[in-house]
């Protein structure tokens, strides 16, 4: 037994060692398997001089891993969705500024910008957030689609819907963060945990809320397009649609600092941006929005064209530098006021709406009073959002210490503490509140 | 079998057992087997961990070093719910899990039961429970609008919140984890001398009188090893609590805090940190529960306890039992074989159609996959059970200096994230190259090994320990007094008589390793390295791919099973060979 033991590593070790390709361009990557295939084959097909080592890693470990072996870099290209990501490797000078040649690419998409002003990364396609739904299980349950945010708080989809949370998804945080700039920071938050108090989970990865809507586990969920469209190719019985105020965001790609193979990498990124890389973001398994225009000539029937359908995702202005100011801040306040405490939050808003159902052919001014006390409970926000955009305030979010004697006021900890004392409280004086005056 | 210390040794022990243990010298080779386990364990563990673990110690908005983030923990309300919480959940745990693993155990051990051997490796599989895929299973069978409570709505108007907050991470942990109470136990009342059980029915003992007083004591190593490491892996474990989105938990808080993108909060170490030490303190408290008291039994060759033959009656109650608990325990193993049979899955009690191209579309591509793990599991498990062994010598049979740090020490593995291992290895590797070839260490496939050989050591060192408690000192003493030496005996008397314990670490750890994710997902630097588990993530990133990665996860469990049947049989055999040999 030991014999084969032995003789079994020595193989594996002489597999793993196995001859290197001259042109190997190393991607780490958050796409899956079912995207980077056909792209990689198509690429390998035009640039037979080129073998794309395509690793795939969740956004969050593909940063740490290139942030951790940055001394002695082996990964060549950064490919992934979420812009924030690209922005944190940035910051850390891991990207490489290099010039890319295409031809017809935009400079925006909807109203994001596609490209990094200091070109340092690259949007290649297209994604925008939306609502996704199970069909047999909106039958089951007797509900229609919601097809705007603000149908996601009805009373009737108490228990229905999932999300992913901000800080687990960058995607998820630009659709959070892009209604509060389109509905004002306090209208917008508000609107979000009246969504969140009809929640059946927050879901930790973004991929498990196509999941929970595919399997039936929660009916609707407030997902990326490409993951409904993809869901409905590979035939479940779910539907997608864009609701009327949406991002549309690029997902991007870019060279990693002191690349091995960096010329390898300019060619990839500039195949993705001809017209036969675009092409291949139609493949069913895929479907995501190319950036070049002239692609959508291809794209099969029903298939959103963000350049010529103004109503997707141009009715906000998304105001890039806010965002960015207070990154990871909105992040933690979602975290404390929705994910760590969704349970209170349920059950505040599930006693709101019964009370509000108790009352409905009743004209009792004082329970009516009650109800919007409760609802103002829900909706208090511990900060405004003129301290959301303070830089010192927010700095205590990032702890990015420029010198060793630059001092953060608070800590994090401390200022979680104070928010999450002060939604329970709330969340549970909603819910006292809702429950005495649907008894009257 | 006694209860307290001052009379240690059953009674026909012998005079060898009364020599106090200070006349028997130690061999200096020990020191130096316990000075290269200190020495791996520091490098591959301790100084890994701590470069991560650092930023708990320090001041966030200076970097001085600092407890204050300690303070904030324990003046956090969500925290302090959070250890609660935990804790709960992982006594609960406990509790339901024994209640599972107890009559199996008793059953196959103590009477004539035809399938033993199936429910003893039967019920093992629920331990490989591959990421991600075991989740989607257990959501279509048990969940909210899962097979069971969809048929309970339609036909009977009602559905149980299976898993639904703490109780349901109480239900899938203990149906998860209840295989180490079950194996080690089992190991135990195998090792239990008859003769200790004659002399209590000679003495008028029987029935559940006999099992409280006598054979469920005797036990108690095995059991106790199997209920603290069921207690820590369930205080520690994520993957669990995050696919049920419960979030108030320790290790949860942790992961979710560490894993964010660009945050540099601290708090997610400081859990890390406590997390650490609350596995430590559990496990002292467990050694508490043991000291002073002597489970060791001379007599190997009596096979175990006496088995019976049962009634009818008895036996169809056996097998009701029985086959309650496996189909309760398999069920998610069942959700996963459907699922890779099946089209669409979504809102029903059953897949739509059945296919066979899931599998065709795993097996193009996937046999890198399937032959790393074995290979990696392969060595984490075989030098995982060589220093467990080695290190329960250690500490039960040496005075050697230090000897407890070397268990708690490998046993705080378990309390470290997956995560802050991976980062910690990256973090310690990558600037040191490959001897004889220049690329980093961090991206040798041996580096994956090793990692899984470090999460997976407590495992096999409390089975080790179980079984090296249960072999008297007699036995040694014995061998030494007539002319062994130390390395003959232990190569002799010891070794062979912990075998079945040994064995019992090994699928553990082998099983346990094949399908880790969380520490290989950071290791990973080529797909020609990558292991099963990292195959079924990729299949399951995206709506098509769950059928392919639940047929992958499908693979995961054969191959386990396998390795595990063979064990078994080993075991059994062993049995059969000391039985034989022991005649009396």
């Amino acid at each position: 037994m030991k014999k084969t033991l032995f003789a079994t590593i020595a193989a594996t070790a002489l597999l793993a060692s196995g001859a290197l390709a001259e042109g190997k361009v190393t991607v780490i990557t958050s796409f899956p398997d079912s995207m980077t295939g056909p792209i990689e084959a198509a690429f390998e097909a035009a640039h037979p001089q080129y073998d794309l080592e395509v690793l795939n890693k969740k956004t969050s470990a593909g940063v740490k891993y290139i942030q951790e072996t940055a001394g002695d870099n082996t990964s060549d290209i950064f490919w992934a969705s979420a812009p924030d990501a690209f922005e944190v490797l940035k910051s850390d000078g891991l990207l490489a500024g290099v010039t890319i040649r295409s031809e017809g690419i935009p400079e925006r998409i909807g109203a994001y910008p596609l490209n990094d002003p200091d070109g340092k990364y690259f949007g290649f396609a297209g994604a925008g957030y939306g609502i996704m739904w199970n069909e047999r299980y909106l039958k089951a349950n007797g509900l229609e689609p919601a097809r705007e945010w603000q149908d996601l708080a009805k009373a009737e989809y108490h228990g229905h819907v999932g999300m992913s949370a901000p800080s687990r998804s960058g995607t998820t945080h630009l659709t959070v963060e892009t209604l509060l700039q389109g509905e004002g920071w306090d209208d917008g938050w508000a609107q979000w945990k009246r969504i969140a108090g009809n929640f059946a989970s927050v879901t930790e990865r973004s991929f498990g809320v196509p999941d929970g809507v595919n399997t039936g586990n929660f009916g609707l969920g407030i997902v990326i397009d490409f993951f409904g469209f993809s869901s409905k190719a590979s035939g479940f019985p779910v539907d997608f649609a864009y609701p009327t105020v949406t991002a549309l965001v690029p997902a991007n790609v870019g060279v990693v600092s002191d690349a091995p193979n960096e010329a390898g990498a300019v060619a990839f990124i500039e195949y993705l941006l001809t017209p036969e890389g675009q092409s291949v973001l139609l493949d069913p398994a895929i479907m995501r929005l190319p950036v070049n225009p002239a692609t959508y000539a291809n794209a099969p029937e029903g298939f959103p064209n963000p350049f010529e359908d103004s109503t997707i995702g141009a009715t906000v202005e998304f105001d890039v530098d806010k965002s960015g100011a207070r990154y990871n801040l909105v992040n933690s306040m979602f975290d404390v006021m929705i994910t760590y405490r969704l349970d209170d939050l349920r059950a505040a808003v599930g006693a709101i709406q019964a009370a509000e159902a108790a009352l409905a052919d009743s004209d009792n001014a004082e329970a009516k009073a009650m109800i919007d006390e409760a609802w103002a409970l829900i909706d208090a926000n511990p900060i405004d959002e003129a301290q959301s955009l303070d830089p010192e305030f927010a700095g205590i979010f990032t702890k990015k210490r420029k010198k060793a004697t630059d001092e953060v006021g608070a800590r994090q900890a401390e200022v979680e503490q104070s928010w999450d004392a002060m939604v329970v409280a709330n969340y549970a004086k909603a819910r006292e509140l809702a429950e005495k005056a649907a008894g009257m | 079998m006694s209860q307290n210390a001052s009379s240690p040794a059953p009674s026909r022990a012998g005079l060898a057992d009364v020599l106090p243990r200070w006349l028997v010298p130690n061999l200096s080779g020990i020191h130096l087997v316990a000075i290269f386990i200190a020495l791996l364990l520091i490098g591959l563990l301790l100084v890994p961990v701590a470069q991560v673990m650092v930023v708990a110690f320090q001041d966030p908005a200076t970097g001085a070093a600092t407890l204050q983030n300690f303070i904030d923990f324990f003046s956090t309300a969500l925290f302090r719910e959070s250890f609660w919480n935990s804790f709960y959940v992982s006594a609960m745990s406990v509790v339901v899990a024994t209640v599972i693993a107890l009559p199996l155990a008793y059953i196959t051990t103590r009477f004539h039961f035809s399938g033993s051997i199936l429910i003893q490796s039967l019920g093992f599989i629920p331990l490989i429970m591959p990421p991600f895929v075991g989740a989607v299973a257990m959501q279509l069978i048990f969940g909210r609008n899962g097979s069971v409570n969809l048929l309970l709505r339609d036909h009977f108007g009602f559905d149980i919140p299976f898993m639904e907050g703490l109780n349901g991470v109480i239900l899938v942990q203990s149906i998860h984890y209840f295989p180490f109470i079950l194996i080690n136990l089992s190991t135990s009342l195998r090792n239990i001398d008859r003769s200790m059980e004659e002399a209590a029915q000679n003495l008028g003992s029987h029935g559940l009188r006999l099992f409280k007083r006598i054979v469920f004591p005797l036990a108690m190593p095995g059991y106790i090893a199997g209920a603290a490491l069921v207690f820590i892996k369930v205080f520690d474990d994520l993957g669990t609590p995050l696919l049920l989105n419960v979030n108030n938990m320790l290790a949860p808080q942790a992961f979710l805090r560490i894993s964010s993108i660009g945050i540099s909060d601290p708090m997610g170490y400081v859990i890390s940190v406590i997390l650490v030490v609350f596995s430590i303190l559990s496990l002292w408290t467990s050694f508490l529960f043991m000291r002073g008291k002597d489970y060791a039994t001379v007599q190997k060759g009596g096979g175990g306890m006496a088995k019976r033959v049962l009634k009818p009656a008895e036996k169809a109650v056996a097998y009701g039992v029985v086959i309650f608990i496996l189909l309760l325990v398999l069920s998610p193993h069942i959700g996963l074989l459907l699922l890779s049979f099946g089209t669409i899955w979504s809102y029903a009690p059953l897949p739509d159609a059945y296919t066979l191209q899931n599998y065709v579309t795993m097996w193009e591509g996937s046999k890198t996959f399937i032959l790393n793990t074995v290979l990696y599991a392969g060595i984490a498990a075989t030098l995982d059970v060589i220093i467990g062994t080695a290190i329960a010598y250690i500490v039960l049979r040496t005075n050697i200096f230090g000897r407890k740090a070397l268990d708690y020490l490998a046993t705080a593995a378990l309390a470290v994230p997956g995560v802050v291992l991976g980062i910690g290895y990256l973090r310690t590797f990558h600037g040191i190259d490959v001897p004889f070839a220049d690329k980093p260490m961090a991206s040798w496939w041996v580096i994956i090994a090793l990692a899984l050989m470090i999460r997976r050591l407590p495992y096999a060192l409390r089975a080790c320990t179980a079984a090296l408690q249960q072999v008297s000192h007699a036995l040694e003493e014995a061998a030494e007094s007539l002319g062994a030496t130390k390395r003959r005996t232990i190569q002799k008397i010891v070794v062979p008589l912990m075998t079945g314990g040994i064995l019992a670490g090994f699928v553990t750890s082998f099983a346990t390793a094949a399908v880790e994710l969380s520490a290989t997902i950071m290791l990973v630097s080529s797909n020609n390295d990558a292991p099963l588990a990292y195959g079924i993530y990729l299949f399951m990133q995206t709506p098509s791919g769950r059928g392919a990665g639940a047929a992958l996860g499908i693979v995961a469990v054969i191959v386990v099973a396998v390795g595990t049947i063979a064990s078994q049989i080993i075991i059994e055999r062993d049995k059969k060979l000391k039985s034989s040999g022991g005649e009396h």
